[in-house]
């Protein structure tokens, strides 16, 4: 419903209303706590549920991804490559493993979809690059922001 | 005119245009930084002590961008607008007193660079002359925006105009001058003594509704918030000066710096007593004078009273900043409401009340 409210005499005449806004942005000017992150120096603290950059989690220095080919399966963006090995022992594991830094869309889901908790997404959100990044294995596996 | 003179003149000159250019890139800063912190942002602050160099950089990025004029726009015109739009701006303060009268050795010199008989009539058509500026700028642009901005701007401040020639008859009235001195001289008497306070006889408390309608069309003229729709962001991109890039944008943004200079001083000059001193300078001075520090007297007198213009001045240029993150745009025919039907009846009315006034022998 359109409430028809009929401005005061004081309101139509506008000077105490400027008046009162003038002393309004003075109060914020002088008192407001500001809201500025000075972002070098510091950093928002994101939620532990941040998705982030991606990680594969190794134990012992070995990585936990028996490349099932869940994730590539599950991912959205098709931006996940692996391509399969088999080790000494007959174990399978990524020979390759590729994520197109650019074509993901830090959903998640190959987060979810994993059954050995090898790919994770960190907190890290600082990512800008100067080229096409593609993370190869070894970067992967670099366990920066570890959770 | 002895070579005393002629020097006196020229230092006139050079305090009063190094002052002016010096008021732009400060006012950029305090845009910039008061705007931040008034909407509770920090601003920049990163060159120098709180940010103070950025002003500096400002002025070095404006020089060093490339001056580049698009094709479709006529040559000549757009050449030469920024200078019409900047050069009456600082016309303008050249009637503007800043401080009393000087004698060194005998000659009397008064701190304004001409002392005209026509006074404020000389501010306001030398004013209105910047408004070609905008004009040519938003034509020869052969943009519908810059067209736009430019129609509006004119339409504006032919309006206000109006208002503003009105808003300080009355204020001529009581004083019985144009001259910005003799108006300036005129304020240092007092207007009533109330108990230990004496209050001056500033044209504030002489003509309160002059002063309203007087800043208020100001702020119109000068085209800052809540009357800058010949540059309306949300609308015309930018007005008039859409197509301009690097020193060409820069000399608009130190014509309307200027202007508002030019504002604050004559606000100054008419309402607020010019370079008469402060409540409480009189009594530093006494101090000062009693030390003996300097020779001549009248130069610390004199020196107070710049500085009190100069505060006065200070003040006033916030107070335009102040305003504009405060309220929000007109829309242009609320505007043009304003203008016509409320503060042009106003100043009518005004200039009515005080002949009134006078006739009954009360101002």
């Amino acid at each position: 419903m359109l409430a028809q409210r009929k401005p005061g005499f004081w309101n139509r005449i506008y000077l105490v209303e400027v008046i009162r806004g003038l002393s309004i942005t003075m109060k914020n000017f002088l008192f407001h706590k500001k809201v500025t992150l000075q972002f070098p120096e510091q950093r928002r603290d994101y939620s532990t549920k941040f998705r982030g950059q991606h990680y594969i989690k190794s134990v012992n220095g070995v990585e936990n991804c028996t490349a099932c080919m869940l994730c590539p399966t599950v991912c959205p963006a098709e931006c996940i490559h692996i391509v399969a090995g088999e080790r000494e022992d007959k174990e399978k594991y990524p020979v390759k493993f590729e994520i197109d830094s650019l074509r993901c869309c830090f959903c998640g889901m190959c987060e979810e979809a994993c059954p050995k908790d090898a790919i994770k997404l960190s907190n890290i959100y600082e990512m800008s690059q100067q080229n096409r990044t593609v993370y190869e294995k070894d970067f992967l596996l670099e366990q920066r922001g570890n959770k | 005119m002895t070579s005393l003179e002629v020097t006196l003149m020229f230092v006139k000159i050079g305090i009063v245009l190094l002052g002016l250019l010096v008021t732009v890139p400060i006012m950029l800063f305090v845009e910039r930084r008061g705007s931040a912190l008034i909407q509770n942002r920090l601003g920049p602050n990163r060159m120098g002590p709180f940010g103070l160099f950025q002003a500096a950089c400002d002025v070095i990025k404006f020089i060093f961008k490339e001056d580049r004029a698009p094709g479709h726009v006529n040559k000549f015109y757009y050449t030469i607008a920024p200078w019409i739009a900047v050069i009456p701006a600082f016309m303008t303060f050249a009637v503007i007193p800043f401080a009393g009268s000087l004698t060194i050795d005998g000659t009397e010199t008064h701190f304004q660079i001409a002392n005209l008989d026509v006074g404020v009539l000389y501010c306001f058509s030398v004013a209105s002359l910047g408004v070609y500026g905008i004009i040519m700028a938003g034509w020869s642009s052969n943009n519908k925006y810059s067209l736009l901005g430019a129609l509006r701007s004119s339409a504006q401040m032919i309006s206000y105009e109006l208002t503003l020639g009105l808003s300080i008859i009355g204020l001529m009235m009581v004083f019985q001058s144009v001259k910005l001195g003799d108006i300036a001289a005129a304020q240092g008497e007092t207007l009533m003594q109330l108990g230990p306070v004496s209050i001056p006889k500033w044209g504030v408390f002489i003509q309160p509704v002059g002063f309203i309608l007087f800043l208020v069309s100001m702020f119109a003229e000068t085209n800052r918030l809540p009357f800058d729709l010949p540059e309306g962001e949300s609308e015309l991109i930018a007005g008039y000066h859409l197509e301009y890039g690097s020193m060409r944008f820069a000399l608009f943004m130190m014509a309307e710096f200027v202007n508002m200079a030019v504002a604050s001083g004559l606000i100054t000059t008419l309402f607020f007593g010019g370079w008469q001193l402060l409540p409480g300078f009189a009594t530093l001075v006494h101090l000062i004078q009693g030390m003996g520090l300097l020779q001549n007297d009248g130069l610390v007198l004199v020196l107070f009273q710049g500085m009190s213009f100069v505060i006065k001045l200070a003040f006033w240029m916030w107070f335009f900043v102040w305003v504009r993150w405060t309220l929000p745009r007109f829309r242009f025919d609320q505007l043009m409401n304003f203008g016509w039907k409320v503060l042009f009846p106003l100043g009518l009315i005004n200039i009515f009340v005080t002949g009134i006034l006078i006739y009954k022998g009360v101002l």
